[in-house]
């Protein structure tokens, strides 16, 4: 029997051992992330109950991981910081590839000036200094915005500001990629024959392009979602991102910056946690790219 | 050439024209207001006074006007005072750039000579077992949050085992060359491992595309060594994106130090960006992050030319 493409992606997906461990990592952070308020019940504590006699505990039978700066529980702060960091990092992502992949469709189904003014867009956005800038847009006053009270003061702003910031200028390669696989696609025989009778723009792009250019966003997107993390954990570390008491391994870490003499390891886990995050999703990005990308020799093969 | 060049440079003139606009709007959005920090600076200012203020300083007036305004002054050497420093802003960039110099080229260097023989050993034999230990080191360097690792060296080598400073710059005079240059180790090693990794990776790939190419099987029909055939055939011609990456990458890394600076306090330009931005030094932080952009611009406009000067087949577009 041969096999079907899929299949074959597959089969050299799996035969790459940096995919699986990328994977099995993943689905681990995931679920602990998921498990949270489980795991908080079963051991009968609270992420967010303060407790200023029980600061900077070592690891004991109650608090697996000991206790923070005010006495709050490590562990489950970590599981629910990384409830964050993941949420931040996947919509982040995929909202820059949505805006991605429509920038690269119009570019490169339409071409002519509407092509180049895109891409002189995408261009001048990948020539910005990228964290000064993310920096200043963390920290515009978005009461100055005009925004009302209740949305730029809700709980849950910092989140949403974040992922928006984030999207804001992530879109850049998915754009370029798709463009290019774009420009290939449209001059194949099956988009004139849709053309021929009778299918408009929206429809070729939507149902003869688009399927026919995933692999390059599947790609991209999945190695994003790594830089997401990092940009995410970047300015919460430097208070500008995730606001306290919510937490997320970059905001954890700003606070053990000021205890490193003192707790190290409150400094320790946030990090390593999101270093084996972003390397799971690089692994895994990296690994699509030898599985989709059929010129690329795989160990498969 | 000279029209790609002319191009460019027009682009990037749009691109900062464009930007100096932003950031004035943007930082019109931040938390405080210059007239709010006088007040606070002297209590005895009345409303009138401040009323005044605003006239004279034309707070009143649209952005677009006000802007255009900064333009004019800015285009003619004038570009305010700062308000940390109570220095001309142009006054206060000297310092800060010398020393991101310092700490950006050593790391680059560090990290390209080390890149440059991990990614030549990892592309000889592609997927066999020192490729995969090469890579995985790789893929921990890109995924090493720079903060985080900063905070461990400093764990590491100042805490625990007080070998070097945890921050600051020493003084030439005070401290002797050797002692000034132990500041410079830990900011140093934290950029090199955030960058060995994407260089090293980006060259094994540049390299491992050039093999797939027939003048590579040529190259080896005819009896060269495996060795031979990287550094004399292959190489020259990965060459060509690895040279526009690290163009590119050398116009961002001057703000890529600002997460190294900030923790290690190392007095540059990111530190200085980032003090500008949250301690509300209007002027400063404008020229600061212009002078960011204009930096990393050239760094996009050099990596055009050298592209198109290494491969004359996309010369013009």
């Amino acid at each position: 029997m041969i096999p079907s493409p899929w299949r074959l992606t597959l089969r050299r997906f799996l035969a790459h051992r940096l995919a699986v461990t990328g994977g099995l990592l993943l689905c681990g952070l995931v679920m602990l992330a998921l498990l949270a308020p489980l795991i908080a019940r079963w051991l009968d504590l609270d992420a967010e109950t303060v407790n200023l006699f029980n600061r900077l505990q070592p690891p004991s039978a109650t608090h697996p991981l000991g206790t923070d700066e005010l006495g709050r529980d490590l562990l489950l702060r970590l599981l629910y910081g990384g409830r964050v960091s993941l949420l931040v990092g996947i919509v982040g992502a995929l909202t820059a590839a949505l805006i991605g992949t429509l920038v690269g469709l119009v570019a490169g189904y339409w071409g002519g000036y509407l092509d180049s003014l895109l891409m002189r867009c995408t261009d001048s956005v990948i020539a910005l200094p990228l964290l000064p800038l993310l920096i200043v847009l963390a920290a515009v006053d978005l009461d100055k915005l005009g925004l009302p009270p209740a949305l730029s003061h809700g709980e849950a702003v910092s989140l949403y500001r974040i992922i928006a910031i984030v999207a804001l200028f992530g879109w850049t390669t998915v754009a370029r990629l798709v463009r290019g696989a774009t420009l290939s696609v449209r001059e194949r025989e099956y988009v004139l024959a849709a053309r021929s009778i009778g299918a408009g723009p929206l429809r070729i792009m939507a149902v003869h392009i688009l399927p026919n250019v995933t692999s390059p966003i599947v790609i991209a997107t999945t190695l994003s979602v790594g830089n997401v993390i990092l940009l995410e954990s970047v300015l919460s570390f430097l208070g500008l991102g995730i606001q306290p008491p919510l937490p997320s391994w970059g905001n954890m870490l700003s606070n053990a910056q000021e205890l490193i003499w003192s707790a190290p390891a409150l400094a320790f886990y946030p990090g390593i946690l999101i270093f084996v995050t972003v390397m799971a999703f690089n692994f895994l990005g990296d690994s699509l790219q030898d599985a989709l990308d059929p010129r690329a020799r795989g160990p498969a093969q | 050439m000279l029209r790609l060049a002319l191009n460019r440079l027009l682009q990037g003139a749009v691109v900062l024209t464009f930007m100096s606009f932003l950031i004035y709007g943007l930082i019109g959005l931040m938390p405080g207001d210059p007239i709010d920090l006088m007040i606070s600076a002297d209590p005895s200012l009345t409303v009138g006074d401040a009323q005044r203020l605003k006239a004279l300083y034309g707070l009143e007036q649209p952005i677009i006007q006000r802007w255009y305004h900064w333009l004019i002054d800015a285009l003619s050497g004038n570009f305010g005072y700062s308000r940390l420093y109570a220095m001309p802003v142009l006054e206060v960039l000297g310092q800060p750039l010398l020393n991101t110099l310092t700490l950006l080229g050593t790391s680059f260097l560090l990290s390209l000579g080390i890149a440059f023989p991990a990614g030549i050993y990892a592309a000889l034999k592609p997927y066999s077992a020192r490729d995969y230990v090469i890579n995985c080191l790789a893929f921990a360097g890109i995924s090493t949050p720079v903060f985080w690792l900063a905070l461990m060296l400093i764990i590491v080598f100042a805490v625990l085992l007080g070998w070097l400073p945890a921050g600051g710059t020493g003084s030439l005079e005070d401290d002797g060359f050797r002692h000034g240059l132990n500041y410079l180790v830990l900011p140093v090693a934290t950029l090199t491992i955030a960058s060995v990794g994407g260089h090293t990776r980006f060259l094994r790939g540049a390299l491992l595309e050039v093999m797939r190419q027939d003048y590579i099987r040529t190259a080896r029909a005819k009896g060269a060594s495996a060795t031979r055939v990287v550094l004399r055939h292959a190489l020259r011609n990965a060459m060509i994106p690895v040279v526009t990456v690290l163009a590119l990458e050398f116009g961002n890394l001057f703000s890529g130090a600002l997460i190294t600076e900030t923790v290690f306090a190392w007095p540059g330009m990111g530190k200085l960006i980032y003090d500008a931005i949250l301690g509300n030094d209007f002027n400063l932080a404008l020229v600061a992050l212009l002078l960011a952009t204009l930096v990393t611009l050239t760094g996009n406009l050099l990596a055009d030319l050298v592209y198109a000067w290494l491969d004359p087949r996309i010369a013009y577009r």
